[in-house]
């Protein structure tokens, strides 16, 4: 599996997880560069079928990144967002698909550190997982 | 989707060397100019500039642009510049988006790989310029009145100011009185103005202005609404004396078989169940403090209500709920000390004679429980030794708080001076990591302290403190001299860390405003917006966004309050018109989405209708909506699919 590069699409709430990911860039905090940040307003308006979406057009991973429980912007955006991830998780793995490829992640703005950390987490998972089958990567 | 060809620009920053030393702008700008719908593509130094700008303008003119992309820094520092600039050029702000490719790309990644996903990311948002449609902000209304929380220095000052400039203030305070920290202390570094004197006029102008109304001994319990528009429940706890008749004449006290310690005092006096925390208090007026009171339900005392001559005593005053309106917020809930009972390695808080610098203030202050005069907590004596023992409690990443609490090198260095004039034979030792006294007159000051007879500082951590028969033993290592010291003290001062003060991430919570690891505040921008948090309509004040002195607090506050003068000042404010929308020909009015709105924006009779004022844009109800009926305007599903794929793509042509 040497040389497999996962790529990711990453929704970002735009309150913590997408400011996060700025102070993670304003103290310089290096991450591997394999998810393509997609703002959104809030967790909770990420559809189940842009995940889909995302796995079918060649993501190996897919990340969401909401505020912590109590803390979204718009009261309880993330709570939904986490009901939605946890059926489609099991809806995937029905599938075949590894849930682990689908990632809720709680990250504030003030958390720089922790944005970065999920990001090499993400990525060194999704590199033991390997390519998503249908790639065309070797699997 | 818009019928017309689009014709999209690219604009790809250099940002000096901050984008343009990690990304190949040329070749992103190169490769931009291929995709599907672009006319145009450059790159430039500094879009922000006002070259920049201008070059923007221009191209959007000259190519007839339909749609932008600015490659540049996070869209939360200049979305809002470039929108104007393409508005000034006749494009519609909303068909102009920015790709961040600094903050999350060239900051963050390094070679071929930071270009080839800058790339991706500027393709992204192309697709998603090419969904976009023309918008324009509703208009909303805006409730010229202003909430503040928090009556310390910081809070009194906002209100003053927001008042004084024509608007209605509600100034919210948890305890009896206004004041805050800056009313027990007894006098302030570096000019040793009597701290009373000069903050008692301010709480004077407060209480007699016309346009600020204190609710003192009241909480904020919940807040709704958005920016200019918001809803605030207080809950005022009932003080069971009528503030209008209570002439202050303490019989009551006098009579009071309670006694507690008195918070004022930090605990270094006892008051009685009913109190007035200190005697220029505002509201000024005794407060029963039902908590210590030998009962209200039913009355089992009611000496207090006999002596009063006033009848000011209401035993059957309620707790009130009090739905306010205001347009905008200022958060000013100040700080608390880090409890000397998390200090292992002083004691535990249980060595009474080990106080923190508040009760050090109590003792110094004239109207202190000592009279001003020192005497320590244990058997009255006036100390000959006394240790201050800075940073106890910060710049202490192992075991307490990582930060410096920045005022404490300053009041320390005060308490020593003060110490010496109170106490002329007595001895100071001062340990120290180092002196940090950064501000107008500080490092003189703290040279003063240093230069004077009998103030030894010491460059070292203090290992341990602990009790010996009359003494305080502190030990600590002279790290200068390698050497280690021993002090046999009578009163050790400790410089307790600053810490935001209990409730504020609760408070925090319940306005969507983000706190820091450490429980502060957070602030929208860390340099160039720090008094106002992300949301909307709340602005920060004082030490609750972080340590700081008086000077800087003040400063804060009106900085905040002309940002809140400026926010009540508009005639209408824009309410951004990113929203959900029903196409009602797909809509069953199946109802599904209404519950999960948290603004109640949404009515279904026939088909679901979206209040666009209401509505904040979180996008969770088109999440949920089972056929496609809601969208979410400039965030369509479409769209955002298109986003995903672009993202994926091959990219050719950057040698990865
Ligand atoms: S606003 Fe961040 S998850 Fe809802």
């Amino acid at each position: 599996m040497s040389g497999f590069e996962p790529r990711i699409v990453a929704f970002l709430c735009r309150w913590c997880a997408s400011a996060g990911a700025d102070l993670a860039g304003t103290n310089r905090l290096a991450y591997p560069p394999n998810a393509i940040p997609i703002r959104v307003n809030c967790s909770g308006r990420v559809e189940p079928q842009w995940v889909v979406e995302a796995l079918k057009a060649g993501a190996d991973g897919v990340l969401i990144g909401g505020c912590h429980p109590g803390d979204c912007h718009y009261v309880a955006g993330n709570y939904k967002a986490r009901r939605r991830v946890y059926l489609l998780r099991k809806v995937l793995a029905e599938l075949g698909i590894e849930p682990e490829r689908v990632r809720l992640e709680w990250v504030s703005a003030t958390e720089g550190a922790r944005f970065a950390q999920v990001m090499s987490d993400f990525v060194a998972e999704l590199k033991r997982l390997g390519p998503l089958h249908g790639n065309g990567g070797p699997k | 989707m818009p019928e017309t060809r689009p014709r999209l620009g690219v604009f790809v920053c250099h940002c000096g060397k901050n984008i343009a030393g990690t990304v190949d702008v040329a070749k992103v700008a190169e490769i931009a100019s291929r995709f599907p719908g672009v006319v145009y593509a450059t790159h430039h130094e500094y879009m922000c500039s006002d070259p920049g700008q201008a070059l923007l303008k221009r191209a959007i003119k000259e190519h007839r642009l339909t749609g932008v992309v600015v490659a540049a820094c996070s869209p939360t520092m200049h979305e809002e510049t470039f929108r104007r600039a393409a508005e000034e050029a006749g494009l519609n702000p909303y068909l102009l988006e920015i790709a961040n490719i600094r903050e999350q790309v060239s900051w963050v990644h390094s070679g071929p790989a930071a270009t080839e996903k800058a790339v991706r990311v500027v393709r992204a948002i192309a697709e998603k310029v090419r969904g976009n449609r023309p918008l324009r902000p509703a208009e909303v209304g805006v409730t010229r009145r202003a909430l503040v929380v928090g009556g310390g220095i910081a809070g009194i000052q906002a209100a003053l100011d927001i008042a004084n400039a024509g608007f209605e203030v509600i100034l919210v305070e948890r305890s009896p009185s206004i004041g805050g920290h800056m009313a027990q202390l007894s006098e302030t570094f570096p000019t040793l103005d009597c701290s009373q004197c000069i903050l008692t006029p301010k709480m004077v102008e407060v209480a007699r202005h016309p346009r600020i109304r204190i609710l003192a001994y009241s909480e904020v319990e919940e807040v709704s609404g958005f920016v200019g528009n918001y809803r605030v429940r207080i809950r005022k706890k009932p003080t069971y004396v009528d503030p209008a008749k209570c002439n202050l004449c303490g019989e009551c006290a006098k009579v009071c078989p309670v006694r507690v310690p008195n918070e004022f005092d930090r605990g270094l006096s006892l008051r009685a169940a009913i109190y007035i925390p200190f005697p220029q208090a505002v509201p000024s007026t005794y407060t029963l403090d039902a908590r210590n009171c030998l009962g209200l339900l039913p009355l089992c005392c009611g000496k207090c209500a006999e002596v009063c001559e006033a009848k000011a005593i209401d035993f059957d005053m309620h707790e009130e709920i009090l739905e306010e309106e205001v347009g905008a917020i200022v958060l000013a809930t100040g700080y608390e000390l880090y409890p000397k009972e998390a200090m292992a390695e002083y004691g535990y808080g249980t060595v009474p004679d080990v106080i923190d610098g508040l009760e050090f203030e109590r003792l110094l202050s004239a109207s202190g429980p000592t009279r001003g005069e020192i005497r320590r907590p244990s058997d009255g004596k006036i100390p000959k030794e006394v240790v201050f023992i800075q940073c106890s409690g910060s710049r202490d990443p192992e075991h307490h708080k990582p930060y410096c609490s920045k005022i404490c090198c300053m009041y320390t260095a005060k308490h020593a001076l003060l110490y010496r004039h109170a106490v002329p034979d007595g001895q100071a030792y001062v340990f120290y990591i180092d002196i940090r006294a950064g501000g107008k007159d500080y490092e003189e000051f703290v040279n003063r302290a240093m230069a004077e007879e009998r103030i030894l500082y010491i460059r070292g951590k203090v290992a341990k403190v602990f009790r010996e028969g009359e003494k305080v033993v502190v030990w600590g290592v002279d790290t200068l001299t390698g050497r280690r010291v021993e002090v046999r003290a009578d009163l050790v001062v400790l410089a307790q860390a600053m810490v935001p003060s209990p409730g504020t991430e609760e408070l925090a919570r319940k306005l969507r405003v983000a706190c820091g690891g450490e429980g502060f505040l957070k602030e929208a921008h860390p340099k160039l917006r720090p008094l106002e948090a992300l949301t909307a309509g709340v602005f920060l004040a004082g030490a609750a966004q972080g340590p700081k002195d008086i000077p800087e607090s003040v400063a804060q506050a009106s900085g905040a309050a002309a940002k809140v003068v400026a926010l009540l000042s508009q005639p209408k404010l824009a309410h951004a018109p990113e929203v959900a929308e029903v196409a009602e020909e797909l809509c069953s009015g199946c109802g599904i989405c209404a519950p999960q709105c948290p603004y109640g924006a949404i009515a279904v009779d026939e088909v679901a209708r979206v209040n666009e004022v209401l509505c904040e844009g979180c996008g969770t109800c088109v999440a949920a909506c089972p056929s496609g009926a809601l969208t979410f305007r400039n965030v369509e599903d479409e769209q955002v699919l298109r986003m995903v794929r672009a993202a994926l793509a091959e990219v050719e042509g950057v040698g990865v």
